[in-house]
Order: structure tokens, then C-alpha cells, then sequence
């Protein structure tokens, strides 16, 4: 293949990266943004949407389209009330301390990632695609799938924006982020949004999951890429900012394939890694993000 | 607290806590008394957590690179270089010290939880760069070190570091220095100082003091500590791999300290002994340990916030250091 093309092919796959990895760092930023509070299992409840995915089609068995939708609509429903359970049961009762919510989620992290061991094995294992359609371009086929996903992920995120900008629950969530007290004072159920906001997160990461495990199977420990990319993509788009996030994903994922197309990952991922701390060290607030309050 | 009320009391517990490790070497089953080998060196590096996590409140969630700064710094320099065992506990603290100086002057703009991130960014760019070194490091399998390149000649008396009698020697001056130490360093001036940055740092610098400059010795220290434990495990036990530069090797002394309680001088030694047995008696049973350790932090997190040491210093032993 030419080189134009195999840059075409580095982009492609780096757009469906992107698009799971900018729905996996929303969820880590909102939880940021509004609890001010850091979810070092977000990795691991992703890996738990994963794993779900695959013990929920299995069960169903049948058209492979059936049960990738009962997944899609159940493994973030479960993924969801686990993070929820875990809120209600350790994170308020460490009354939400940043440095007590990550020891604690370090907690949570290993209990999941040893349960999916135990539970469900060592295997990576695959799920069946929805559907089966190879686009031809000129120079090579490419399957459909992945372009859903892109297009999927495009959707839930103006769907998370609109929500953010024009609903009640947007406005509550956003008046909670600015000012916990004052929002209070005003009667916002500051607790009850932790509450939801955290299951919230937790959800995104879960359908992020869904639409990328029939690309790449499942596996216990495949929660620890997607933790340390949405760091990165937070940290560089501005912690809280839906726009910074998502053009940080998209900068990461594309570069992130282009990268390892030419070079090796593990270098890539060193350079990237070392980038991103620089950032944090000498631009605190990100490349796009406004000074924090 | 109740600093500098008893000294002597506190000195005489130190002395009785090593003088009782002394006399475990001559009475402990093989098994066991290879365990506390192993655990005196991780006991150490859990010291070198405190100082920094329990006395300046930085809490740290890559000091698996500064473990791993002097593991490697010993053990590739014994293995590719021929240096003496001597030495190359030397190059571990250089490495720890160098390494430390420029992650201190680094992350030490930032603070809170962005201090957290870094730290661990850092560490995982240490851990990434030996997978990618691996024709030097030995990458994921690491590199054993051979008998013969871990016996020390001190003149002409012989040490040689695989007999179980000598490791535990060493592992428990090794050991019993980096206490000591710790003890004089948080009843010091600077300790004090410290303590002070945790407890408000706007009002120590507005007071006079230099809190940058206190805070990167802090770390300084803290990783040359890291270090020595590093260099110590590589040369007393003979193997390097990258499993110790990986985010669980910061995690596990960050547990230790926890559970054995932070700010407290002995309290690091009491949380890897408690760790490293219930998870040695565990996995008897099963092979999930991390449930363990999970499970174990939530608890402590969520009941146990003072640690084991730090609860009884609240309660009943108000002078214990």
C-alpha cells in the first residue's frame, strides 16, 4: 500500500479510538468536574462494561444484532448500579476527601479486576459485530462497524452536550460544578447528583466499552489503556470541559494511531505519557481549558 | 501531639524493636525468617513513602521509580558492569537522588491530586522505558543475578549475600539505619518544619520558611530511602524485573502505610508485616490476593483512617512517635 492510503487507514483507526476514548474521558471528566473527585476505577468499570458485553450476547445467543443491543442497553444499566452502589457505600461516606476517594477507588479497581479473573477468566474473548458490511474504498475495504462506532459516539456526544446546555438536569449539574454551597443553598440536591453524576460516568465508560469490544474482545485487564488515555485526554483538554475533551480524544486517538502505525507503541505511548506530565506541570489547566477557580 | 515530651522512651522502643529482630534471626523457622528478610527491605521502602505521604501529607502514586531507580541502578550495574556489590548500592542511591531531585523540582509544581497524576505519570514513563530498553534491562522476564557478582570482600572477611544469616543482617542494618534516621529527621527542626507544610502550608511560608526548598529535600530523602530499599532488594535477593516499576509497587506502600498508620515512625514496619502475612496466609486458600488488598483499602479508608499505630497514638499511647 502506498503511503497516502496507510496514512488514511493510521487516521481511520485512530477516529474510532478517538470516539471511544472521548466518550470513556467524559465520563471521567463530568465525575471530575461536578465531584471534584478522581475515579481511579474507571478503567476498570469500562473493562466491567466490556466483560458484560460478552456474558450478555453469549446468554442470548442467536442474531448476533439481538444481543449486541440487549448489551448495549443492559451492560451500562449494571455498570451503573455497581458505581452507584460503590458511591453511596464509600465515596460519601469518605465525604467525597480527593485523597480518601482515590485510595479508595485504587480499592474498587483491584476488587473488579480480581472478580473478572475469577469469574469470568484470563481469556481475551470475542463478541460478534451487530452487522457484517465492508465499505470499498478506492484503495482498501473497510468495515462498517468501526465506522458506526465513530458515528455512534458523534451522537452521544451531542446528545451529552445538549443535555449539558439545554435541560434542567444539565443546569443542575453545571450550578452543582461552579458552587457546591451556593447550589445547595438553593435548594439542589447536592447529594443526590454526586450520586447520579458518579453512576453517570460510570455508564459512559460502560457503552464505550460495548462499541469497542467487537473490535478488540474483552479481556480482564483491558481497563488499564483506556484509564490512563482518558487521563491523559482530561488533563490536556481541560479538566470538566465537554469541548477540550473532546478534542483532546480526538487529538490523542488520531496521533495515537498514526504514531504507532510508524513507530513502536511502547515508545509512542512513553513520549505521550511524558508529554502529558510536562502539561500538567507547566499548564496546569490544560491546553484548552480557562485558569480553575 | 505530644513530640518531644519523651525522648528517651521513644529512642529505648526503637532500640527494643531492632534488638527484638536481632534475636528473630537465631529463633525464626527458615520460611519465616526468609519472609522478614524480605519484608525489613519492603518494610524500608514503606519508610521512604512515609516520610514524604505521613509527615508532608504529599501523597505519591509513583514512587515504584524511585524502588526502581535503585533496583536497577544496583542490579544493571552489578550485571553489565561488573561493579562491586559496595558500589553498586552506591549507584542505586545516586540514581535514587538524581531521579528524585528532578521528579521533586517537577511535580513539586503542582499540588493535590494534579501531584498524584504526575507522580504516577512519571513512574509509568519509567516502567514503559524498561519494557522498551529490554536488551539492557531484560525488559518483562528482568535479569537474575548470579551468585558469584553478590558476594561482597570487605578485606578479607567474605559476606556473601545469598547466605540467609548475612541477607537478614544486612536487610536489618539496612533497615535499622533508615529508622533511626527517620526517627531523628521527624524530631529535627526540619521535621518540624515538615509537619508544618502538612498541616497549612500557606501560614509555614508566610511564617518565614522556604517551603519549596523543604518540600524537595523531603522528597530527596524520601527517594534516596526508596532507593536504598531498591538497590538492597536487587543485591540481596538477585532479581530485577519491570514488575517492580509498575503502579502496584507505588500502590502497595502507600497500603502498608496505611494500615500500619502514617506519621508514625514504626508504623510502616507494622503495616507490610501485617500485609505480607495475610496475604501469605490467604493465598493458601486462594489465589485472590488483589480482592485482599482491595477490600483492605476501602477498609482502612473507610474505618481505619489512622492505621493501626495511628489509632493507638489517638487512644491510649499518646508519646509514641
Amino acid at each position: 500500500m502506498a503511503f497516502g492510503p496507510h496514512l488514511l487507514l493510521a487516521v481511520l483507526e485512530g477516529l474510532v479510538t478517538s470516539a471511544v476514548l472521548a466518550l470513556t474521558a467524559l465520563g471521567l471528566s463530568l465525575v471530575f468536574g461536578v465531584m471534584r473527585v478522581v475515579n481511579v476505577a474507571h478503567g476498570e468499570l469500562f473493562m466491567l462494561g466490556a466483560v458484560l458485553a460478552w456474558a450478555i450476547t453469549t446468554s442470548i445467543g442467536g442474531n448476533p444484532a439481538i444481543g449486541f443491543i440487549a448489551a448495549l442497553l443492559l451492560a451500562p444499566l449494571i455498570v451503573g448500579a455497581v458505581a452507584l452502589a460503590a458511591e453511596r457505600l464509600v465515596l460519601r461516606k469518605v465525604n467525597y476527601d480527593p485523597e480518601a476517594t482515590i485510595v479508595a477507588t485504587i480499592g474498587l479497581l483491584y476488587i473488579i479486576q480480581q472478580l473478572a479473573l475469577t469469574f469470568y477468566g484470563a481469556d481475551a474473548r470475542p463478541v460478534l459485530p451487530p452487522f457484517n458490511v465492508r465499505i470499498s474504498l478506492p484503495w482498501f475495504g473497510y468495515s462498517g462497524y468501526k465506522l458506526s462506532i465513530i458515528a455512534a459516539s458523534a451522537l452521544l456526544l451531542v446528545i451529552s452536550w445538549l443535555v449539558m446546555t439545554r435541560t434542567k438536569a444539565g443546569l443542575i449539574m453545571r450550578a452543582t460544578q461552579y458552587d457546591r454551597e451556593t447550589a445547595q443553598a438553593f435548594g439542589i440536591p447536592v447529594d443526590r447528583v454526586y450520586a447520579g453524576v458518579f453512576a453517570l460516568g460510570a455508564m459512559l465508560a460502560a457503552i464505550a466499552a460495548v462499541l469497542i469490544v467487537p473490535i478488540s474482545q474483552a479481556h480482564y485487564l483491558m481497563g488499564q489503556d483506556p484509564l490512563l488515555l482518558s487521563f491523559i485526554v482530561v488533563i490536556i483538554g481541560g479538566l470538566g470541559s465537554l469541548r477540550g475533551t473532546v478534542v483532546a480524544a480526538v487529538l490523542i486517538g488520531v496521533s495515537d494511531g498514526v504514531i504507532s502505525v510508524f513507530f513502536s507503541p511502547t515508545l509512542a505511548k512513553m513520549i505521550a505519557t511524558l508529554l502529558v506530565a510536562m502539561v500538567l506541570v507547566f499548564r496546569p489547566q490544560g491546553l484548552f481549558g480557562r485558569t480553575a477557580r | 501531639m505530644m513530640e518531644g515530651s519523651s525522648p528517651a522512651k521513644a529512642y529505648l522502643l526503637h532500640v527494643a524493636v531492632i534488638a527484638l529482630l536481632f534475636v528473630l534471626n537465631f529463633i525464626l523457622p527458615a520460611y519465616h525468617h526468609g519472609l522478614l528478610a524480605r519484608i525489613l527491605v519492603l518494610a524500608t521502602f514503606a519508610m521512604g513513602y512515609n516520610l514524604l505521604f505521613g509527615y508532608v501529607g504529599l501523597l505519591s502514586l509513583g514512587h515504584a521509580m524511585f524502588f526502581a531507580a535503585g533496583l536497577y541502578g544496583a542490579g544493571l550495574g552489578v550485571h553489565h558492569f561488573g561493579l562491586s556489590v559496595p558500589v553498586a548500592f552506591m549507584a542505586a542511591l545516586a540514581c535514587g537522588a538524581v531521579l528524585s531531585l528532578v521528579i521533586g523540582l517537577l511535580a513539586l509544581r503542582t499540588s493535590g491530586v494534579a501531584f498524584m497524576i504526575v507522580t504516577m505519570m512519571f513512574a509509568q514513563v519509567l516502567a514503559l522505558a524498561i519494557l522498551y530498553f529490554a536488551p539492557l534491562t531484560g525488559g518483562d522476564q528482568g535479569l537474575v543475578l548470579q551468585q558469584q557478582e553478590r558476594v561482597v570482600h570487605l578485606g578479607d572477611t567474605v559476606l556473601d549475600l545469598t547466605n540467609p544469616t548475612a541477607r537478614y543482617m544486612v536487610a536489618l542494618v539496612l533497615f535499622s539505619i533508615v529508622l533511626l534516621l527517620t526517627l531523628a529527621v521527624v524530631r529535627s527542626r526540619f521535621g518540624r518544619v515538615l509537619i508544618a507544610v502538612r498541616e497549612n502550608e500557606e501560614r509555614t511560608r508566610m511564617l518565614g520558611y522556604d517551603t519549596f526548598a523543604n518540600k524537595l529535600a523531603a522528597v530527596v530523602i524520601s527517594g534516596v530511602i526508596c532507593a536504598a530499599a531498591g538497590g538492597a532488594y536487587a543485591l540481596l535477593f538477585g532479581y530485577v524485573g519491570a514488575n517492580f516499576a509498575s503502579v502496584q509497587y507505588s500502590i502497595l506502600p502507600l497500603l502498608w502505610v496505611l494500615l500500619g498508620g502514617a506519621a508514625t515512625t514504626l508504623g510502616p514496619l507494622i503495616g507490610t508485616l501485617f500485609m505480607y502475612y495475610i496475604v501469605d496466609i490467604t493465598s493458601g486458600y486462594t489465589s485472590a490476593y488483589l480482592l485482599i488488598v482491595g477490600i483492605a483499602l476501602i477498609l482502612l479508608v473507610l474505618f481505619f483512617p489512622k492505621g493501626i499505630l495511628g489509632t493507638l497514638r489517638q487512644r491510649w499511647v499518646r508519646w509514641l512517635p
